[in-house]
């Protein structure tokens, strides 16, 4: 695939790049939870750290709330990963709903996993709200390994006109 | 017919009668023969003139739970009602996650059990006689004698008995107010996730191009998630349209995430009673997506579905301690 059969918003980040794989700036989903790990993601902002800028944050009301739908979504739309973030155990702020999620995350991730979806595309993980250094720490982590992938091209949907959705 | 089968039948045909000569049931849900060979048809009797259409064979692939709510829900226009049903070890389980589920009132069933030696998937006898019209099956003790025109052969029952019904745990009944059988003393099978660690052990590569070509024949026909008693919501996420989570073509992608989500909606809550299978006109084996999510729900919370109607459903509870090594450490 070279980089001007892909999507506008997919191709190679420098024009003059050589190395397309150096160059490729991948575009991860961020799910967070408004309580802790969007407050945490806020601090990371307010305090100047760096972080790649592959990440597009979604703000939910909680960890629980996200469903296997909408992470589907995000890698049908052509995601090429996703990262999901909830409160700490014990800090939620609806008492269990990270504990639910954590259920349902560990057994979406293994299923989607059995029918080959990488494992470094998706990822979840507990950020709180003063955790500003973790938040860009895993960012920098995911958009690590999500880079090491390449492009997402299993369970993308593309149109009959080569596009994305 | 067979002995086993035969007396079945007439116990099942005397207990239905019984019960609804006696009131102690408004109707009665169990199978007759249909018009086609290996096909059973469900029966509703309401009388005991009709309980003696009962039949009771290894064809009887649908899982009665299925209909069970929707039917009591139906008589219960009539005020306060009570239907018995027959369930092997799988419908049983089922009833129990309809009653967790606030479907059901254990007190609107009466559960006939029946300990299950396992149903016939009438695709693979099809599949023994391809291009050869079967017109008869007679089932004896463990062989099936299939007939048509000029031709009447003798296939061993066990070789076409369902897949989940080879690796049943659980052939008696859970949930049940009396047994038309004995219980069975089959013993479980040690390798029962034996089909899903091999594809584990596969390389992801390996694994979406398994996968691929496991759900390449789909048509989207749904009979899956029709035959499923746990699929019932109102409105399928496959119908919605804002937002549409899947789209209604043949894409490769949708069909994917048509049969990811479907299996992960029956996480922890699928008993593998084989109905979704049975219904596949295109004999996809997606049993093999709910059982990775049935034995995944084993190893990491150490339950199975529809084992006790006291208990919470797994995915509807949770752990403090709850397995989280996947997780990412920030």
């Amino acid at each position: 695939m070279t980089s001007s059969s892909w999507p506008r918003w997919r191709r190679p980040c420098h024009k003059n790049c050589v190395d397309e794989t150096l160059s490729f700036e991948p575009k991860i989903i961020a799910f967070l939870c408004t309580w802790c790990s969007y407050a945490g993601a806020d601090l990371a902002g307010i305090s100047r750290l760096q972080y790649p800028p592959s990440i597009r944050i979604i703000k939910v009301p909680c960890s629980g709330r996200i469903s296997a739908n909408l992470i589907l979504d995000a890698i049908r739309s052509g995601a090429d990963g996703v990262l999901v973030s909830g409160c700490h155990p014990g800090d939620c702020h609806y008492q269990s709903g990270n504990y639910h999620a954590r259920r349902r995350f560990v057994l979406l991730k293994n299923l989607l996993e059995f029918v080959g979806l990488e494992s470094d595309r998706l990822h979840f993980t507990w950020i709180s709200a003063s955790e500003g250094e973790q938040f860009a720490a895993v960012v920098r982590e995911v958009t690590d390994r999500v880079r090491g992938l390449g492009p997402a091209t299993r369970f993308v949907k593309h149109l009959p006109d080569g596009s994305g959705k | 017919m067979s002995q086993l089968n035969e007396t079945i039948t007439r116990a099942l045909r005397e207990r239905a009668g019984d019960l609804l000569a006696a009131g102690t049931v408004d109707a009665f849900v169990g199978f007759t023969t249909g018009t086609v060979p290996m096909v059973m048809r469900p029966l509703v009797a309401r009388t005991p003139e009709e309980a003696r259409q009962f039949v009771w064979n290894s064809f009887c692939v649908l899982n009665p739970a299925n209909f069970l709510p929707e039917l009591v829900q139906t008589l219960s226009g009539e005020g306060q009602v009570r239907v018995g049903v027959v369930a092997t070890g799988c419908w049983s389980r089922n009833m129990v996650v309809q009653i967790q589920e606030n479907r059901l009132r254990r007190e609107q069933i009466h559960i006939v059990g029946i300990a299950s030696r396992g149903m016939v998937l009438p695709r693979r006898v099809r599949a023994l006689f391809a291009g050869r019209e079967i017109t008869r099956v007679e089932e004896k003790e463990h062989e099936l004698v299939v007939s048509g025109p000029g031709f009447s052969e003798t296939v061993s029952r066990w070789s076409v008995v369902r897949d989940n019904c080879r690796t049943c745990s659980h052939p008696n009944p859970v949930l049940f107010d009396e047994m038309l059988t004995s219980h069975s003393t089959r013993n479980p099978v040690a390798d029962r996730f034996d089909q899903i660690e091999e594809i584990e052990r596969m390389t992801p590569e390996e694994r979406y191009q398994w996968f691929q070509g496991e759900v390449a024949t789909c048509i989207r026909c749904y009979a899956c998630r029709n035959a499923c008693p746990l699929c019932y919501c109102p409105t399928c996420f496959v119908d919605e349209s804002r937002p549409q989570w899947v789209g209604k073509s043949l894409d490769p992608v949708d069909v994917s995430l048509f049969h990811i989500l479907r299996a992960y909606h029956c996480a922890g809550r699928c008993t593998d009673c084989g109905a979704c299978e049975a219904a596949c006109p295109m004999g996809i084996r997606m049993r093999l997506f709910t059982r990775k999510l049935e034995k995944d729900v084993l190893a990491l919370f150490g339950t199975e579905a529809g084992m006790d109607p006291g208990q919470p459903q797994p995915l509807a509870t949770y752990g403090l301690d709850d397995p989280q090594d996947f997780m990412l450490r920030g």
